[in-house]
């Protein structure tokens, strides 16, 4: 179904400079279809920079990355891309209910002059259906727990119905419950042939559905392969440079990268 | 009353609070979801400096206000996006510059007075003459024609401005649309309630609204309709005595009105909790505190 030019993600030496600190150092990173990738690493390693920098919303000050073939800039097709952020922006009090913030998904999608169609009432419904707030479709965003927010902003990306997932931590902050629905979730979007790249510090539920880990250190990739797993993972030779620190080496390598929230 | 309806300055001013209170709170409600809810009363300063270029230059007063304030509009709008500390700074300047401009102004200009000052930093709303009415229904009908077509967009603006990023979004373009919407509805109110109490109307409708609402479109339909009550009551009420200036009366009508929202609001959250208990009992701590 998918060609080469069909390539959702291809980063070549991509540098990321804030405050003339040095984020992201060279990083090669190419994406294809049907990928489920996890970005790994530790706190300020750079992970969510390098995932903010392939949508173009962090500028490189160095290399190149392309969405689809297209750089950021030029890039038209957004409608292709649903981005989860880390958490919920309510904005300055207003009041936004739960099916407003999920509609404007959509967006990329709407065209200026045109009303809202079926079409649209019809991916937001199965969206909110999917995390299972259908109930709440009019209750206010800002009266909702951290993990039905989440879930909102996950629905928000369902509803757009793109080809490429990109999440930033989802399962970040929610509980045991609210990971088991978005694995769930996201087996299905893996059964349906999507792309999906995620930031994560513990893949928990979503472990199985992984199909490569990505683990960031200082900048530049240090893993990419099949996901380090807890165990085995060790005694895999070239691999101990993966550990941040000697003391969470003794933990596992997974350790790492959990509890730095 | 009826003998004062009957007179056209005062119909010509019914007119103008009525689109006043409409075009404020419509626009006002994406600039406090935007968290600039002072946008107003830094556009509303520079535009004293185009209403007394007006005056300097014998052109219409509200002419050289809009062209100003949109200027003005513009400047803080790519301020705020490069997003430097020092731009909190250089807005308070911008501000200081307008006001100032415009009394150094007004002061030379030949037709210019202490009178006519105060008449646009506190509103004359039954000096407004039918070209004046030509000038703001025209600039009402750009305001909520912006709103119209542009709402959808300007909502995820507003609300998340890294999510019209990656929806891609004209992300630059949203932004100056909505500066320059502000900057056209202080002009429109300004005859009204005056420079100064401009941003009243924009924000204190929307304030009162979200005390009541649950979304976004009727935090705005309402604010609208609040918008109206205020504009036209405070007029109406104003007629009681000729020392009443209208600006003043409707601003505080409008914050009467936030102040029993405030009430009814704390009621109407109340009710809704016990309701949400029913069914998701973690979120009710939340929503009491």
């Amino acid at each position: 179904m998918h060609t080469l030019t069909e390539t959702a993600f291809e980063m070549r030496d991509g540098r990321v400079t804030l405050d003339r600190r040095p984020i992201l150092r060279g990083i090669d990173l190419t994406v294809s279809p049907g990928e489920v990738v996890a970005v790994m690493g530790a706190n300020g390693s750079g992970k969510s920079t390098l995932v903010r920098a392939l949508l173009g919303l962090t500028p490189l000050s160095g290399g190149q990355t392309l969405m689809y073939g297209t750089p950021p800039a030029r890039f038209r097709d957004w409608w292709r891309i649903g981005y989860v952020p880390q958490r919920l922006s309510v904005g300055g009090g207003v009041p936004a209910t739960v099916g407003e913030v999920v509609t404007s998904g959509r967006i990329a999608r709407q065209s200026r002059l045109r009303r809202t169609s079926a079409a649209d009432r019809a991916a937001v419904a199965s969206a909110l259906e999917a995390v299972r707030l259908s109930d709440r479709a009019h209750d206010p965003v800002q009266a909702l727990s951290g993990g039905q927010q989440q879930r909102v902003l996950i629905a928000r990306a369902l509803a757009g119905e793109p080809d490429t997932y990109v999440m930033d931590e989802p399962t970040a902050g929610v509980d045991a419950a609210t990971q088991q629905l978005l694995a769930d979730t996201l087996a299905r979007l893996v059964a349906g042939g999507k792309t999906i790249v995620l930031v994560a510090h513990e893949l928990g539920p979503l472990e199985p559905l992984i199909t490569r880990g990505v683990v960031v250190r200082e900048g530049l990739v240090a893993h990419d392969g099949p996901p380090p797993r807890p165990e085995g993972d060790c005694a895999r030779p070239g691999h101990e440079h993966v550990h941040p620190h000697a003391a969470e080496a003794t933990a596992g390598p997974l350790r790492g990268w959990q509890g730095e929230a | 009353m009826i003998e004062l309806l009957d007179r056209q300055f005062f119909q010509l001013a019914l007119l103008a609070a009525l689109l006043v209170g409409l075009c404020a709170p419509a626009v006002g409600t994406f600039i406090v979801q935007r968290r600039l809810a002072l946008l107003g009363d830094g556009i509303g300063h520079v535009a004293l400096t185009g209403v007394a270029l007006g005056f300097l230059t014998g052109t219409a007063p509200v002419l050289t206000a809009v062209l100003v304030a949109v200027a003005g509009a513009v400047a803080i709008e790519l301020v705020r996006a490069r997003g430097r500390t020092s731009g909190d700074v250089a807005l308070a300047l911008m501000f200081y510059g307008g006001i100032a401009g415009g009394v150094l102004l007004m002061g030379i200009a030949p037709g210019g007075s202490n009178s006519k000052l105060n008449s646009y930093l506190f509103g004359a709303i039954a000096s407004v003459t039918e070209q004046d009415i030509w000038i703001i229904g025209a600039l009402a009908v750009a305001v909520l024609a912006v709103v119209a077509i542009f709402g959808r967009e300007l909502f995820v603006l507003c609300q998340d401005e890294e999510m019209a990023r990656a929806s891609g979004l004209p992300v630059r373009f949203l932004s100056l649309l909505i500066a320059v919407t502000a900057a056209l509805t202080v002009v429109i109110a300004m005859r009204v309630v005056g420079l100064l109490l401009v941003s009243a109307l924009m924000v204190i409708p929307v304030a009162t609204s979200q005390q009541l609402t649950r979304g976004f479109r009727t935090t705005m339909l309402l604010a609208m309709l609040f918008g109206v009550i205020a504009a036209v009551g405070g007029l109406l009420a104003s007629t009681a005595s000729t020392r009443v200036p209208p600006g003043a009366s409707i601003v505080l009508l409008a914050l009467a009105g936030f102040v029993l929202a405030l009430g009814v609001g704390k009621f109407v959250r109340r009710g809704r909790s016990q309701e949400s208990t029913v069914t998701e009992p973690s979120t009710r701590a939340e929503e009491v505190v």
